[in-house]
């Protein structure tokens, strides 16, 4: 019999991965499967990795000029940083949040629309602004002022925009950046209970430095750590990943246990 | 450590003095001050008396016929200057249709592609250079480039010497509002596919269009004072212009050559014309000032 991680369909495969930043090495050989419509969280210290590796999901790493990526990530079978795959494609079906909030200076509507139009979405915008903003639990509160700046709402407000604007083009897969990082305490609880109800449609991966956010809202957690290898520089793995359950109730590695009990980190 | 509370009780003390500020340091402050204020009262001088002289010397000859005559011949009467305004107006626009996207595709080069690299830093020390450049030179630069290969003075080479110009103004203040636009903006528009074209044309360059459209107007209202580089390139030319590839008259050059010439008329209609530029020059960079109060960032 099959257990319920195992019969899952895995949406991103990461093979081996290591990032580097010219010589310097961020993230050491990381093997690390996403199933679909589940919530993934990252946890770990600062430093360890985690949102490096999360932006190679999406290729965002590309904009940085020396980064560059061993191994394999493979969305769906195909490698992400094959030759001939392009990025932007990529970035259409695997939709990132940022850490801080960074609506367009432009209305709360083409905030929403900006996506779709550079899809060449050809269906009604307005269904599908309203859909968006209804799933991103923020409708009610713009509803009349759709062609306000979206820059003129609050910080959890301007996140949820955000979160809109990424699943308006239906992209399979969320990244999350630490997005409630920047936010008060009930933003963030708005922003999880979102989180709870986009799983049935999405697969989302969030990078968080709250360990009760990640206890909260993931199925799985991968816990990294950041280790000082030859030569002093320090660089990220993965140590343990699992159900969340067992995370945190039994994790079976003893820095696992030591960084959820808050020895250090 | 200190508690912050006692700190400040002791400078709370009313009926202590050993806070005081030192007489000496009184005086010091005083004269500096003053001196400060002097600077200041003289600097403003120079534009208040221009603007005085003008203002006496041309609002007399304000009239409508200004804006309908054409120059008066040598010791005739009345008159006005429609083509010279025309021509300033026209000059000034070619001037802008050249300068705007050179200056505005180079800026988005340097901040947003080239982000320091060479080429870049070239571009940058070049706009610092053409920024020093005497106008005269680029009038130079205009009558061999458009004049002695069009095979005569034109509005066109007028506006070709407004242009270089313009252009170092338009690139700083360009790349200056690109920069405005935070760097989280463009992966928000990268991280939800847009392609490097769309993010710089739909979403970072609109934000950046207040900033753009300031150096723009302050550009035009460098480049429609501007005599020197008009004289060999525009010209002059006492009748309204046919077409762009004509000599054609601006309110610059009028009144230069109004305001050497023996005839009070024509010395009467050199102060309206030089009112009339303060004038443009001042409601442009009003203007100028208005558009960039609707910054984004």
């Amino acid at each position: 019999m099959a257990n319920t991680h195992t019969d899952r369909e895995i949406v991103i495969k990461t093979d081996n991965v290591s990032i580097f930043y010219g010589a310097f090495q961020a993230v050491r050989n990381v093997f690390l499967d996403i199933p679909k419509n589940n919530v993934v969280s990252f946890i770990g210290p600062s430093g360890c990795g985690k949102s490096t590796l999360l932006r190679c999901y999406n290729r965002l790493n590309d904009l940085i000029p020396n980064a560059k990526v061993q191994g394999e990530i493979t969305y769906r079978g195909t490698n992400l940083y094959d030759s001939k795959v392009d990025p932007v494609e990529v970035r259409r079906r695997i939709g990132m949040v940022f850490q801080q909030p960074n609506p367009f200076p432009k209305s709360i509507y083409d905030n929403v629309a900006f996506g779709l139009k550079i899809a060449g979405f050809t269906g009604n915008f307005d269904e599908r602004v309203e859909q968006s903003l209804r799933k991103a639990a923020l409708w009610e509160e713009v509803k009349d002022k759709l062609q306000q700046s979206g820059l003129s709402l609050s910080g959890g407000q301007q996140q949820r925009l955000c979160i809109a604007r990424t699943i308006a083009v239906e992209p399979e897969v969320i990244l999350m950046d630490e997005p409630c990082s920047a936010l008060d305490p009930i933003s963030t609880v708005q922003i999880e209970n979102l989180i709870h109800e986009l799983k049935d449609r999405f697969t989302i991966i969030i990078v968080t430095h709250n360990m009760q956010q990640a206890a909260r809202v993931s199925d799985k957690t991968a816990f990294f750590n950041a280790e000082a290898g030859e030569g002093g520089s320090r660089f990220g793995y993965l140590v343990e990943y699992d159900d969340t359950r067992t995370i945190f109730g039994s994790p079976k590695e003893e820095r696992t246990q030591e960084y959820i009990s808050g020895r250090f980190g | 450590m200190t508690p912050v509370s006692s700190k400040l009780s002791t400078t709370e003390r009313p009926d202590d003095n050993q806070f005081g500020v030192s007489p000496s340091r009184q005086l010091f402050g005083k004269v500096m001050t003053g001196l400060v204020f002097a600077c200041v009262a003289i600097s403003i001088i120079p534009l208040a008396s221009i603007l005085f002289m003008v203002i006496t010397n041309g609002l007399g000859g304000f009239s409508p016929a200004i804006f309908t005559d054409l120059p008066p011949a040598a010791g005739m009467q009345g008159g006005g200057f429609r083509n010279a305004i025309v021509g300033t107006l026209l000059t000034c626009a070619i001037g802008a249709i050249i300068s705007i996207p050179f200056g505005v595709l180079a800026a988005i080069y340097t901040v947003e592609f080239g982000q320091g690299n060479w080429i870049s830093q070239l571009v940058r020390f070049c706009t610092n250079v053409l920024s020093g450049v005497p106008s005269i030179i680029a009038g130079l630069f205009a009558y061999g480039v458009v004049v002695l290969l069009t095979g005569g003075f034109s509005a066109v080479a007028g506006g070709a010497a407004l242009s270089v110009l313009m252009l170092p103004t338009i690139i700083r203040t360009a790349e200056e509002g690109l920069k405005s636009v935070p760097k989280a903006t463009r992966l928000a528009a990268v991280g939800i596919g847009a392609t490097n074209f769309q993010t710089v044309t739909q979403i970072v360059l609109p934000a950046a269009l207040p900033f753009v459209a300031t150096g723009v107007t302050l550009a035009i209202a460098r480049a429609a004072g501007e005599t020197a580089p008009l004289l060999f390139t525009a010209l002059f030319n006492q009748y309204d212009i046919k077409g762009l590839w004509e000599p054609t008259a601006t309110l610059s050059v009028l009144i230069y050559n109004f305001a050497i010439s023996p005839f009070p008329n024509q010395q009467k209609l050199a102060w309206v014309a030089a009112l009339l530029i303060v004038l443009l020059i001042l409601s442009i960079s009003i203007f100028a000032r208005l558009v960039s109060r609707r910054k984004v960032y």
